[in-house]
């Protein structure tokens, strides 16, 4: 086996003539490696829609969407989750012209932002759950838990990655590895955006005619 | 291709990129507000019948996805490659035959039985 060790001026070469998060290929290829991973997330979330869409009929007696969605409720949710996306590009764009404190300001807002959001779900589920509206109560309820459960906990985890991505970038500066972390999950948040707007027309709005 | 900042690169590389106002993440905050509002209003208003209605509210989540896509995520940059295009394409495919091809079958399920 003969390998060639690599000279650095070659293995780690910086262009620096794009955005930073694009300027090594490792950089190139972590970042298309997240959009295939976005790919199959849209193939798990497009289960979790399919069973909910398919069951949404079968309330066992128990509340219907029309009777249970608020219209205020995920507006709010909406407006939230939209602006925080809206926020997360304007953070990626600071970072790009290595505008650090811009970019921190907006990352702390979307951070906000998102625990908005969070808190606004977590206090619907436990207003339908106070009202008998349980995850076992319907089938209906369950792929509605289920699917806007998993969006949820996909918001959650996001809101922690970037507290993690946030302290590197405070600590570490704009780097080539900082840039291209706050780039990958500036695409997992807007991702959840994407989710969030066929979670509010296929659930929240249909819910509210159908 | 700039190797000058060959020592300690990971702490003092500066990209020479920059970027002007950042019109495009404007633009697409408009088109999804507009978007949103218009979907809330068919339905606060029942403007259409319930078929035309949802497939209404669909088309406009769908321009929605395409806003955030290109506008937000730069899915079409030229900065790195282009595979992601397809690897979203592909998703996005797969995505649709499941769901779309889940309702057909249930569809037919309870009209048959």
């Amino acid at each position: 086996m003969a390998y060639s060790i690599p000279s650095d001026d070659h293995e780690h070469a910086i262009d620096t003539s794009g955005p930073l998060e694009y300027s090594t290929e490792e950089n190139k290829l972590k970042i298309l490696g997240f959009w295939v991973f976005l790919g199959a997330e849209f193939v798990l979330f497009s289960c979790l829609f399919a069973t909910y869409i398919v069951l949404h009929g079968n309330t066992a007696g128990g509340p219907t969407s029309q009777q249970l969605y608020d219209v205020n409720g995920f507006m709010t949710e909406t407006m939230l989750l939209l602006v925080s996306s809206f926020t997360s590009g304007l953070a990626i764009h600071a970072m790009r012209n290595n505008q650090k404190n811009q970019m921190i300001v907006w990352w702390i807002i979307t951070m906000g932002l998102g625990a908005g959001f969070v808190g606004m779900e977590i206090s619907e589920f436990v207003h339908y759950v106070s009202i008998g509206a349980t995850i076992s109560r319907s089938a209906f309820l369950s792929g509605f838990f289920t699917l806007v459960g998993t969006h949820g906990a996909h918001v959650t985890l996001g809101f922690f990655w970037m507290l993690s991505i946030l302290i590197q970038i405070i600590r570490k500066g704009i780097t080539p590895i900082t840039a291209r972390k706050a780039f990958v999950v500036s695409l997992y948040w807007h991702f959840l955006d994407v989710v969030w707007i066929f979670i509010f027309t296929v659930v929240y709005l249909t819910g509210k005619v159908v | 291709m700039d190797t000058s900042h060959h020592d300690g690169y990971e702490h003092t590389a500066v990209s020479t990129h920059r970027e002007g106002f950042p019109w495009k993440d404007i633009i697409g905050l408009v088109l999804s507000l507009a978007l949103t509002f218009t979907s809330l209003h068919i339905v606060l208003t029942h403007a259409l019948p319930i078929g035309a209605l949802i497939t209404a509210i669909v088309v406009l989540a769908v321009f929605q996805l395409f806003v955030q896509l290109f506008l937000f995520m730069h899915l079409t940059e030229k900065t790195g490659t282009r595979s992601n295009i397809g690897a979203m394409a592909f998703g996005l495919f797969v995505a649709f035959t499941i769901v779309a091809g889940s309702i057909w079958i249930m569809a037919f399920n309870s009209s048959s039985s």
